[in-house]
């Protein structure tokens, strides 16, 4: 299949992009300054991330489209306000992830973001779901930018007025240049940030006006670093279709009268959140500064496995190595030392929380 | 001055008698990126021509440090363990990685010299 390109393959270019092919998209991993650079310069000042690769897909419907999206989905969206967004899941029967997604109530009806990886089977899945009842689309005529860091707010004020009045996981539709554009207070950094859904001929513009402004332009690699650093998932990585929310210790994400509601894997879910379960997602500290990345063995004290890392990295801002990886649950507890085996040398590493970074966000949901 | 030599593998080695300095090149670095990680080979240790004798990381990946020479390891730069940003400052010069005693001096005719690396790096260069 042919690399596709988003509406902003220019600007990487004309800004020095090293762009390597990411989920069917030639996306940029890093840009000239570099990937502790980068990431440092999201932390202090603020950064544009083009995440056009992922779906936008918007349903539309009356009545029942919040009860036939409840059936599939553990959020509640019958008490989701307008322009309100929620973190949920599209799980299959077993209570595994084929997808973690944002769902935000807009006029017409919902709008969902996708992983690019998983989007065009989210689609027929959920299309398939909905038994052809409501208008189901994938818009790809819409690029997706985020701005995050703690100047995002001035920096997008500037372009757009009124922007800083959302709080956060919530958004509204704004103009640029006669254009109608949706934002919502959200982002995968652990900073405050905005992700704007603007039409693919708007978006060069847009972005190059925020770069005016005095943002960058940051890469897959320090979005990668900021994201673990923040203690966030990464689909394919963190979560796939063999693990389930509760393992994933996301149990914040499946409200409490959702629990004996129905939806694929939702027994699976209650039995998990009832008998508790076999094996969780934890943050790892090496002690040294050496990197575990994914699928390196974890161990006990006895030499036995216990699990394995599924994401690992240098923090730029945390100055460490990090990691999050899956371990049997009586491993799990906070300062548990365990064995990281990099290189067939054992490391010694520590359980701990998540995040690694913690930051506040602006008010209006509790931080997850 | 000393002549500066090179290897596929991207490093460079000086030799001043018997006595090899060897690091990574300006154009490893650069395919590296940001490195965040550095395990260098134990002083004393023997290493052989073209085996490895540490690790680098970059935020993206791992990559092998090889020794173009056979020799024993008879000191180490512990600084750019302690910052492995210093390679990426200065990588053929402050942050150079280990010195051998060198065994064989005639292993050094088949690495290149920094014309044929330059030449090489760019036919390379990805």
């Amino acid at each position: 299949m042919e690399v596709k390109k988003t509406s902003l393959n220019g600007l990487h270019q004309k800004y020095g992009a090293k762009l390597v092919e990411f989920a069917g998209y030639e996306m940029p991993i890093q840009y000239k300054d570099g990937i502790v650079q980068e990431h440092k310069f999201t932390r202090s000042s603020s950064g544009i991330f083009d995440v056009s690769h992922m779906g936008q897909l918007f349903i539309s419907g009356t009545e029942n489209l919040t009860k036939d999206l409840e059936r599939i989905f553990p959020a509640n969206l019958e008490n989701l306000n307008l322009n309100q967004s929620k973190y949920s899941f599209l799980m299959n029967n077993e209570g595994g992830i084929y997808d973690d997604l944002i769902i935000t109530k807009i006029e017409k009806g919902y709008l969902i973001i996708l992983n690019a990886a998983c989007k065009y089977n989210d689609y027929e899945i959920i299309k398939s779901k909905l038994k052809d009842k409501y208008e189901i689309k994938l818009d790809e005529t819409l690029s997706l930018v985020a701005i995050q860091g703690p100047e995002a707010k001035v920096i997008l004020s500037k372009i757009i007025p009124g922007c800083n009045d959302l709080k956060f996981m919530n958004g509204n539709n704004f103009i640029f240049e006669d254009t109608n554009i949706y934002i919502t207070r959200s982002g995968y950094t652990g900073e405050d940030g905005f992700e704007i859904s603007i039409k693919n001929e708007k978006a060069e513009d847009f972005v190059e006006k925020l770069i005016e402004k005095g943002s960058k332009m940051i890469g897959l690699g320090a979005r990668d670093t900021l994201r673990l650093e923040a203690g966030l998932c990464l689909y394919g990585n963190d979560l796939d279709t063999k693990t389930s929310p509760i393992e994933a210790n996301l149990k914040w994400a499946i409200p409490k009268n959702r629990i004996n509601s129905e939806y694929p894997g939702s027994d699976v879910l209650k039995k998990q959140i009832e008998n508790g379960v076999k094996r969780l997602r934890v943050g790892i500290k090496p002690e040294t500064r050496v990197i575990a990345r994914g699928e390196t063995k974890i161990f006990n004290d006895n030499n036995q496995q216990i699990g394995k890392i599924t994401s690992g990295t240098f923090g730029p801002s945390v100055e460490r190595s990090i990691a999050m990886g899956y371990v049997e649950n009586n491993y799990s507890s906070i300062d548990t030392k365990v064995f990281l085996e990099v290189r067939g040398k054992k490391v010694i590493a520590n359980v701990c929380n998540l995040p690694f970074y913690k930051k506040n966000h602006i008010k209006g949901e509790i931080n997850a | 001055m000393p002549d500066v030599k090179y290897s596929k593998e991207h490093e460079w080695i000086i030799l001043e008698g018997d006595e090899a300095t060897i690091g990574i090149t300006k154009h490893a670095t650069e395919m590296l990126g940001d490195i965040v990680f550095t395990e260098l080979p134990e002083k004393g240790s023997n290493v052989e021509k073209d085996g490895t004798a540490g690790v680098v990381e970059s935020t993206k990946a791992a990559s092998d440090v090889y020794t173009p020479v056979s020799g024993e390891v008879i000191d180490i730069n512990q600084t750019i363990v302690d910052d492995p940003s210093k390679i990426n400052e200065d990588p053929e010069g402050a942050a150079w990685f280990f010195k051998l005693k060198l065994k064989d001096k005639s292993e050094m005719d088949s690495l290149m010299n920094k014309e044929e690396y330059d030449k090489f790096a760019k036919e390379n260069a990805s």
